[in-house]
């Protein structure tokens, strides 16, 4: 089966990473631009972190014939800096047309101050004129008001629910993200977002029209197989196949596909240009170099399913 | 007069494009004519890609002649038509604002996604030059993102025209680390150096002493400057088992001035035959490599 990890900040992964979830199925991330885990304090190193994810990153995921996409944002976090938000601003339509990109994102709230709001807003008109889908981070803290509340707003700007991904959800979230006709993401996130099991319930619940599921990987403890292994947990308990594949591929691939920046196309039947530049996984074309995908999953133990 | 080279790269992609596309390109242009603000310009540049597509250009012999001579050595056979695309544009900007041409390209390349940062550096050698863009060549360079360096090192005259000799030999040791092929370098076997010999002899006994395999590449320029140990490990690599190995090496002992390689070289009398009439080269080693079939 083949996946798609719709959330992923591979800048802070591993070359492990890449070969266990290209061995695990994996031909797909999209790596939301976020938190770094340490403020940026100007808007210089905001530029450099975005032009290492639509550059650098792109090419490290491709020698492991994964493709890589990206979403560009200001994050919650550093709305609360003005002087950088203000800066980050500017930039940011630069960045938004780079190839590959797919989305806003991921922005929202965090603590819900009245900078995040106001930039959260200023970055869902950004889509709007640009046509590109949103990605939304939904606050850790009072999540439950945030979520709707990053609703309320979206809809205030007359966004289209159907173009936004509503992330990091949980068992108190799903159902109205799902009433109000949005894409309801699930981080699958080591003790903190929701852990594989939970998810396999709520498939159980709610079928699989409009969810995703995402591994979330960072810089902490994360699981970079989330998605492989919630789909292999979720068959094991007898979720339809067609449904795991909805919501571990198909689902993302529809969502983030509004960009136009995302086809099946892009893994399944590359262009020769990118065969020769970005993508030498599933190269015919470039010779001379063994194949990097080896049996890492074994290394990883993606047989231990469980994600708590 | 010759034709600017936007002029010329737009001629290529008007036979390619939709009438909508080339006039979309052309609205652009304009805009970005008229434009007091950089904006239009990020946007065309992003949105070639959409609107034009990313086919292979596929020049066919005139055009690749009309590259030729637009600058001697460029050779665009590996260009899309995004590439070209962006590259006229960056033509054009050089054409009507040179004042400010280096500080666009120098914003431009630090902008730039990974299909761009290929554009722009693949057109380097059709921007009017400048230590501007000697910086952002050099910087280009200590990229690990092969296809990037690739737009810099291969098919362009720029780096035998103006590097100078330590960047010219940094150039093709770290094609060598990198796994790119050093016979797409314009001017190869003209900018060969001592230097460069035994910098690429040393990495060949480095490469030995760790058990692992050495380009027969990296012996083409070494031959012309091949004195001493090198010779030795001339003739070493003459042992090879290795096809391709052998004759690199026996091709870099005729290249040898030193007579002891002629005493090697005789001692492969059928190799050094087809040496002498020119039918072993090292372009007829590259398609056997390419081909698979024996030279």
């Amino acid at each position: 089966m083949m996946f798609i990890d719709p959330h992923a900040h591979m800048i802070s992964r591993t070359t492990d990473d890449y070969e266990a979830m290209a061995a695990a199925g994996v031909v797909a991330v999209i790596e939301p631009s976020f938190w770094v885990g340490q403020p940026r304090t100007h808007v210089g190193t905001y530029i450099d972190y975005l032009s290492a994810i639509i550059g650098f990153e792109r090419f490290r995921a491709g020698q492991f014939g994964i493709r890589h996409y990206c979403t560009v944002g200001l994050n919650s976090k550093e709305s609360n800096n003005a002087e950088l938000a203000e800066a980050v601003m500017e930039i940011l339509p630069r960045f938004a047309l780079k190839e590959g990109v797919v989305a806003i994102g991921e922005i929202g709230y965090d603590e819900q101050t009245e900078l995040e709001d106001k930039y959260f807003r200023l970055q869902l008109e950004l889509a709007k004129e640009l046509e590109l889908p949103v990605m939304i981070h939904t606050p850790h803290r009072d999540k439950k008001r945030g979520t709707s509340r990053s609703m309320d707003v979206c809809e205030e700007h007359g966004m289209d629910p159907s173009k936004i991904i509503v992330d990091h959800n949980n068992e108190e979230t799903v159902r109205e993200v799902l009433d109000r006709g949005y894409w309801a993401a699930f981080s699958i996130y080591p003790s903190t977002k929701m852990g594989n099991e939970r998810m396999v319930e709520i498939l159980t619940e709610y079928g699989a029209e409009r969810i995703m599921v995402d591994s979330a990987c960072d810089w902490g403890i994360s699981e970079p197989l989330g998605v492989a292994k919630t789909a292999k947990l979720a068959l094991e308990r007898g979720i339809p196949k067609e449904h795991v594949e909805m919501v571990c591929y198909k689902n993302a691939l529809s969502a983030y596909g509004q960009s136009g920046q995302m086809h099946e196309d892009d893994w399944l039947n590359p262009s020769a240009i990118d065969q020769r530049t970005m993508y030498e996984g599933n190269s015919i074309l470039r010779g001379g170099r063994d194949p990097v995908v080896q049996e890492s999953a074994v290394k990883r133990k993606a047989n231990e399913l469980i994600i708590e | 007069m010759n034709r600017p080279a936007s002029e010329v790269l737009k001629q290529w992609l008007h036979t390619r494009l939709s009438t909508d596309q080339t006039s979309w390109l052309e609205s652009q242009l304009k805009k970005i004519t008229q434009s007091n603000s950089d904006r239009d310009l990020h946007i065309t540049l992003g949105m070639i890609p959409r609107k034009l597509g990313r086919n292979d250009l596929a020049l066919n012999i005139e055009e690749l002649s009309q590259a030729d001579h637009l600058q001697q050595g460029l050779n665009p056979r590996h260009w899309s038509v995004d590439t070209a695309a962006r590259i006229a544009v960056v033509c054009y900007l050089a054409e009507l604002h040179p004042e400010r041409f280096d500080e666009t390209v120098t914003d431009l390349c630090r902008n730039a996604d990974l299909a761009e940062s290929i554009a722009l550096y693949s057109g380097m050698p059709l921007y009017p030059h400048s230590k501007a863009l000697d910086d952002l060549i050099g910087e280009g360079l200590r990229t690990n993102i092969r296809p990037v360096f690739e737009a810099i090192a291969h098919y362009s005259p720029y780096p035998a025209i103006h590097f100078d000799q330590n960047r010219w030999n940094h150039m093709v040791l770290k094609a060598l680390f990198i796994d790119s092929a050093l016979a797409p370098i314009v001017g190869l076997d003209k900018r060969a150096n001592a230097e460069l010999a035994r910098i690429l002899c040393d990495y060949a006994n480095e490469r030995r002493a760790a058990g692992r395999p050495v380009t027969h590449e990296l012996w083409r320029c070494v031959g012309p400057f091949a004195t001493g140990t090198m010779i030795d490990d001339l003739e070493q690599t003459a042992h090879s088992q290795n096809n391709i190995e052998q004759r690199a090496a026996l091709l870099a002992l005729n290249d040898a001035p030193a007579a002891q390689s002629k005493v090697i070289l005789a001692s492969y009398p059928k190799i050094a035959k087809r040496i002498a009439n020119g039918s072993l080269t090292w372009d007829s080693i590259e398609q056997q490599e390419t081909t698979g079939k024996v030279a």
